[in-house]
This record gives structure tokens, sequence and C-alpha cells, in this order.
């Protein structure tokens, strides 16, 4: 495996050796030293062209933990400022020595064109395209959900996505990485922001959140509301919260065994209540600590083997 | 593809044995032992030994552990090649006189690996290292305290260690 950009590169197989190499070098993370010299003399670029702190910070401290040297790059300090082409950015940081590029692009589908157009040789880690796939995400929530449930798959598990879901890369490669766990996987969301193409991939769909909720489901996945299409796209933040905010009656309502987990950044008071947030069933800082034991598994999966 | 036998089971039985005298004879008043097995087959020996240090002396303070090395190899690591976890008593390496014990001793270099992960865990007051089998052909100026079996080997040989619980049956065999 040379390239992680969506979550069909993964069987799964592939995807729980991932998940049971987390579990090992989360070890490291308890240590004194947290530190492996796997990845020592290597070098890896957070190559990001939108904003982000917890996915490129988690990639940069899961690279520092293996030994790696990082670079971060974010468009607006860079070249890509003066308009230079996605490939040619690639290629200079190959040619300065770049054995993995993680790139986070606005566009759909751009870290699948770098790995597949032969432009460089470098490994390249999908860190979100549009609102197409967010593999590593969707690796950590699995990772948590295991760790929650103490399974190794996630067979007779249920869980629900909320919120709008045909924006969202974390909800495509959660459903995609779910299916393949056994985990049964539930949607909601307004009518307007959940795709046809998404039942397609495996989703049942409830029209409504409590109805949803009333399912029991085991994990109840609260997706970011993105503000800049608020205006555009949907109505008033008011009525996004009375129809699909996990707010105090509905965290009241749901089973005290059931989990509640946000990809972050939380815009508390919109799609997610300050109590749910805080609520002893909240796995969300879980969901972080985990991140960096699955992007040094996928680093090390990558970059380890082709010395 | 020849093989030979060349460490039969009662072989196995009276090295293990030699060596767990061997250990307590140089373990001085006060200390306390940590049998670190180096995965796969340097965890069931490390568990033998200490049922057979404990057989010979009862009272001996004695703790086991797994150690993998995997992480800190210098050579090409196989991305298939799954990791396996890493015990450690919960208070650390420190103070123990820790015993590393792998199979076969060969270039060196994964006891390298090894002597650098237990940096990393803490600072035990010894380190010293047993195996069943080495088969010289050194990389490193590493050698080992406990030695079940010196081999002289040509380097195209492979040496196989065969133990009860890994593999059903306890012999040393050499493929050539």
């Amino acid at each position: 495996m040379r390239h992680l950009t969506s979550i069909r590169e993964l069987d799964r197989d592939a995807a729980l050796a991932i998940l049971d190499l987390a579990d090992e070098l989360a070890q490291v993370n308890a240590r004194e030293v947290k530190k492996l010299p796997t990845l020592r003399g290597k070098t890896v670029v957070n190559l990001f062209y939108e904003n982000s702190t917890r996915t490129r910070v988690s990639f940069e401290i899961a690279a520092t933990r293996l030994s790696a040297d990082v670079i971060n790059i974010s468009s607006e300090v860079s070249s890509v400022a003066k308009g230079e082409s996605l490939k040619d950015t690639a290629q200079t940081l190959e040619a300065l020595g770049a054995a993995a590029i993680v790139v986070r692009h606005p566009n759909s589908g751009a870290a699948k064109q770098l790995a597949e157009m032969g432009w460089v040789q470098s490994s390249i880690i999908n860190a979100g395209d549009g609102s197409h796939e967010h593999p590593t995400q969707a690796l950590l929530d699995a990772m948590t959900i295991r760790q929650l449930f103490s399974t190794t798959d996630l067979a007779g598990l249920s869980v629900v996505i909320v919120g709008d879901l045909s924006h969202s890369r974390v909800a495509r490669s959660n459903i995609l990485l779910l299916n393949k766990l056994g985990a049964e996987v539930l949607i909601a969301g307004p009518a307007e922001l959940v795709p046809e193409e998404m039942t397609a991939m495996g989703a049942k769909r409830f029209e409504d959140l409590d109805e949803a909720l009333a399912s029991r489901p085991d994990v109840v996945m609260m997706l970011r509301v993105q503000k800049e299409r608020m205006a555009s796209e949907f109505a008033s933040e008011r009525e996004y919260a009375k129809n699909w905010q996990l707010d105090s009656r509905r965290l009241n309502a749901l089973p005290e065994s059931s989990r509640i987990m946000h990809p972050g950044p939380m815009n508390r008071g919109l799609e997610i209540s300050a109590e749910a947030a805080d609520d002893p069933r909240s796995a969300i800082l879980r969901q972080v600590t985990n991140g960096v034991s699955v992007r040094m598994a996928v680093l090390h999966t990558l970059l380890a083997a082709d010395s | 593809m020849t093989s030979r036998t060349v460490f039969s089971s009662e072989d196995i039985y009276k090295a293990l044995k030699r060596i767990s005298h061997e250990v307590l004879e140089a373990l001085e008043p006060g200390e306390e032992l940590l049998l670190l097995g180096i995965p796969t087959r340097g965890v069931e020996l490390a568990q033998r030994l200490l049922r057979s240090i404990q057989e010979i002396r009862p009272a001996t303070k004695a703790e086991l552990g797994v150690l993998d090395v995997t992480l800190y190899r210098d050579d090409v690591v196989s991305a298939t090649r799954s990791i396996a976890t890493t015990t450690l008593p919960p208070r650390g390496l420190d103070n123990y006189v820790v015993v590393l014990v792998d199979d076969v001793l060969y270039s060196g270099r994964t006891i390298r690996a090894a002597l650098d992960a237990i940096v990393d865990n803490g600072r035990p007051k010894k380190v010293k290292l047993a195996v069943l089998v080495d088969r010289g052909h050194r990389e490193l100026p590493i050698r080992a305290d406990f030695v079940g079996k010196n081999l002289p080997t040509a380097a195209n040989e492979r040496v196989n260690v065969c133990l009860l619980g890994s593999d059903g049956s306890d012999q040393v065999v050499i493929e050539s």
C-alpha cells in the first residue's frame, strides 16, 4: 500500500490491521519518551489548502513521534498563493525530499489525482478533499468505537450520523468504513442535505432525528454545520438547532449505554449543545487522542516498508 | 534443501535449566529480575526460563515482560508484519536486572534495537542477554551473557527454532 486517498482502497483486513497497529502505537503515547525511531530520516509534508488545526497538528505529532521530519505548508503563505498548480507544488516538494505528502484540498478528488497521475513518487495521504473523503477521520472514529465497546470489528453496533451529510467528507468515509466493519449505519439530516447516493452506499435514512434516536443507536455521530453554507443552503440556525441539535431533551432520552461523537470543531449550541458535548457519554476528546495513534499507524504502514 | 536437527527437546530442556542456574548465580542479593522476551519465540523462552528459575529457587523475585522491537529496527520492516504488544511491569523498567531473551543471536541487530527500546522505556540497573542459540556472524559488537548452544553456521543456512507452544515440538533445525 503506497497511498491512502479513500477508504475504498482498504479491504476489511487492511482496515483492521491499521486499527490493531494504532492500538499498539497508542502505548507509546502513554510513555515518558513518546518517540519511536521508525521513520527517522524521512520527511513528511503537510500540504494544507484549507484551514485546519486538529488534523494538521495531529498529523504533525504523529509524524514527529515516529521521528520523521515534518514540514507544514499552508496555501496562504506559500507559492500556492502565487498561483502554483497542485502538480507543480507536489513535484517541488518531492524534489525537496518528501517521502509523504499529507494533503488537504477544497476540491473533491485532489488527493486521488495526486496519487494516480504519476506526478510524484511520494506517498499521498488524504487529509480531507472537498466533500469527498477524510479517511483518517473514519479510521480514528472506528478505533474509538472499538475501544468504547471493546470489540474487534463493529458487527452488531449501530451508528447514526446526523447533520449536513451532503457536504461531509467525514460522513462519506465513515459510511464506507463502518459498513466494511459490519456496523449498521443510520443517517439523519435536513432533506436537502441528504444525498441519494448515501442510501446506495449502505446507510439507512431517517427523516427525523427523534425517530433515529428512538432506535437506540450505540453511537450518535454529530456532524459540524458549515456556517458559511448556512445563509445560502439551509434555514436559520434556530430552525436547524430545533430539528437537528443534540440538545438536552434528546440527550436525556438517549440510552445510558450510547456514546456521543463529533469530528470537531464543534459549534456548541448549533449542532450539539454544550451539555451534550461535556456529557460523560461524550467520546469527543478520546477521538482527538486516537487521531494521533491512527495517523501514526497510517504513516508507518505507508512509509516504513519501502525504505 | 537439506535439514538436520542439531538440538533435541532434551537438549533444549537442559539448556534452559543451565541458563536458569547461570541467571540466578549472576543475580546479586536484593536485585529484582525481569525476563524480557522478544517476540515471537523469545516470549515463550522467557516464560519457560521464569518457570524453571522459580522451580530452582521459589523465593526469587522475578517478573515477565514482552518487548517488541519492530519499530526500532534499522533494516526493512515488512508492512504486513504485525507488531506485538509490549508489556512491561507497571512501575516500568527502572532498577530491574533485565534479561533479554531471544531464540537466535545472529547479526546482533535485533538486540541493538532492543537496547534502544529499553532506553526509551526506562533505566534498568543492568541489562543482560540470554539466547538459546548463538549462530555467529555478528555485525555489531554485541555478545550474549547466557547461551544455550554455540552453533557454527554458514551465512546461507537457516536456523529454525521450534518450541512446544508456538510450533508443537521442541527442536532446533538447520536448513541449507
